[in-house]
């Protein structure tokens, strides 16, 4: 079983839901596929490193002594990766997407595939929550391939996924496959208008989905009355409350500290089983 | 001409409640260009009135015509993106590198333009606005970016503004990158939590990868004073000037419902963010 845990806006609390429901529900795979910013990990701090590695992205090589500078590799690739010049043929490698088609197109048999790495795949474990999570190297623009890949290493018959924010592909990439979607919203207008935003993407993806609302008692109602023109169950509240944000600020899981709250995740897991089926 | 732009590594930090600000305390004095295209929520407070709408085309799409297509199943096995199945493509994964046309024996499959979102220069009480939404689950949202500044740096020469205020997306990837390149200033705003301290680190990395000029503003600083510290620390070490702190306070909230900025309403938050809008200045 699959779930994500997704929003439209940043900030909303993502990662405080996925994090506390994980160590709530035990015997799970954490997934953490903001790997731009990737956070998750940090709130388990007793967690034993097992495993890193690059991943790998397919890029051209071009061997200069059989390119003839006829230029057709450049002028098929869609992402302007290629340029050739009388002398040389450049590669904008953060461009390139890896589609393998100006190997294809080269006449003359110049070009071969190598790899470079784009971002890392870490593993590690903490009691019964099992830690995967990528980080995507500091000036490279694409997270998709590397967001890919971290899901194609979970292996567990839970995940949840912890998934970027905003609602174009690295999210779609995310959440793709999931049965079942979290999405974690503020009542606040900037919350309802990028959660709105964010029901279409899932909807249109066909993945169910239920919402958290975090910093319940702040804002306005707007959240609560779009959840019920749009029949979507608010699955969970979670009040604002100082402690809850000073005990995130360090990096502390709240729901170790008010107890009372494993409960709330652990029924809050029991109804995304329930939808599910 | 100068470019201003506000980001974050880490989402909800204060980004556009930030921009909003500035855009008021400029008094009509620049373009504001809300870059966060795939939530962007800037409108909601400096209610544009539309005036100019551009289609956004995205990337090209593989499309095959079922009547030439002889089902060999040559495209499945080239595309790199599990962007076909079955003898159709699925757009939310085709990323229009065309290669399945390369290796079509039938010519079947065409490349078809689409409208992936759209792109506006509009009117505010604070002067004009270029924004963008694009549709959801677009990919190429750097490209809408990059559309979105373009426009906006028309019309701040058209109108002989000498700035651009941009209101940048989180994260460190490329809707970022698309924002922060060749622009003057980056002020990065963060908020002292674990989380929030390690994205901070991450997007300062990005600034200097690119050579922005880098300024950081804590948001809700006295959550948590000694993790500001901490913050302020890491700036020093890595040469970059906290240019202000605000205060938590729950009237950012309700002069969000309100759709007002900070500096529209009196308040500590506002008082704070005048004179981040001086060191900005200052700067520039």
């Amino acid at each position: 079983m699959i779930i994500s845990v997704a929003s439209g806006k940043g900030g909303t609390g993502k990662t405080l839901v996925t994090t506390n429901m994980a160590a709530s529900i035990g015997e799970v795979e954490l997934v953490d596929c903001d790997v731009e910013e990737p956070n998750s990990y940090l709130f388990f701090p007793d967690r034993e490193e097992e495993t890193s590695f690059d991943c790998n992205v397919t890029i051209p090589a071009i061997d200069e002594e059989k390119c003839t500078r006829c230029g057709k590799c450049s002028e098929f690739c869609a992402y302007n990766a290629l340029a050739v010049f009388p002398k040389q043929v450049l590669l904008f490698k953060e461009l390139c997407h890896g589609c393998g088609g100006c190997a294809l197109v080269c006449p003359e048999g110049a070009i071969s595939e190598a790899t470079r790495p784009i971002g890392k795949i870490h593993r590690a474990r903490s009691g019964d929550v099992r830690l995967l999570w990528g980080e995507l190297n500091v000036g490279e623009p694409m997270a998709t391939p590397l967001i890919r890949s971290v899901k194609a290493e979970a292996k567990g018959d839970l995940v949840l996924i912890d998934s970027p924010p905003g609602t174009a592909c690295p999210v779609i990439e995310a959440v793709r496959g999931s049965d079942f979607c979290l999405l974690v919203t503020e009542p606040t207008p900037f919350g309802l208008y990028d959660l709105s935003i964010a029901v279409q993407v899932v909807r249109d993806m066909e993945i169910p989905c239920g919402v958290v609302v975090n910093r319940s008692g702040v804002g306005d109602l707007g959240v609560q009355r779009y959840c019920e023109k749009e029949e979507i169950p608010i699955l969970l509240e979670i009040p604002m409350k100082r402690k809850i944000a000073e005990l995130y600020s360090r990096g502390i899981l709240f729901s170790q500290e008010m107890t009372e709250w494993q409960e709330r995740f652990v029924d809050l897991f029991g109804k995304v089983e329930e939808a599910i089926k | 001409m100068k470019q201003l732009v506000v980001i974050s590594g880490k989402g909800g930090t204060g980004k556009t409640t930030m921009a909003a600000s500035l855009a008021s305390l400029a008094k009509g004095g620049m373009v504001v260009a809300d870059c966060d295209v795939d939530a962007p929520d800037l409108h909601l407070i400096l209610k544009p009135e539309i005036k100019e709408t551009h289609d956004f085309l995205g990337l090209k799409i593989a499309q095959i015509d079922p009547d030439n297509c002889t089902k060999c199943g040559e495209c499945e096995k080239a595309c790199r993106f599990d962007a076909i199945s079955d003898f159709q493509v699925d757009p939310r994964s085709c990323e229009g590198c065309k290669v399945c046309t390369l290796v079509c024996p039938s010519e079947a499959v065409t490349m078809i333009e689409t409208i992936s979102g759209h792109a506006y220069v509009s009117e505010t009480r604070f002067g004009t606005m270029v924004h963008a939404n694009l549709f959801p689950g677009e990919e190429a949202s750097g490209k809408l970016v990059t559309m979105v500044r373009e426009l906006a740096f028309k019309v701040a020469e058209r109108e002989k503004k000498d700035l651009v205020l941009i209101d940048g997306s989180p994260g460190i990837g490329c809707p970022v990158i698309a924002s922060i390149t060749g622009t003057d200033i980056a002020l990065v705003m963060t908020e002292p939590s674990i989380s929030g301290a390690h994205d901070l680190e991450r997007i300062l990395g990005v600034t200097k990868h690119f050579g922005v000029k880098t300024l950081v503003c804590v948001n809700k600083y006295d959550l948590n004073v000694e993790m500001t510290g901490e913050i302020e620390d890491l700036c020093r070490e890595m040469g970059v000037d906290v240019v202000g702190k605000l205060p938590f306070d729950p009237g950012v909230v309700e002069a969000m419902i309100s759709g007002v900025t900070l500096v529209e309403v009196e308040g500590p938050v506002g008082d704070a963010i005048k004179s981040v809008w001086d060191r900005i200045r200052a700067t520039l």
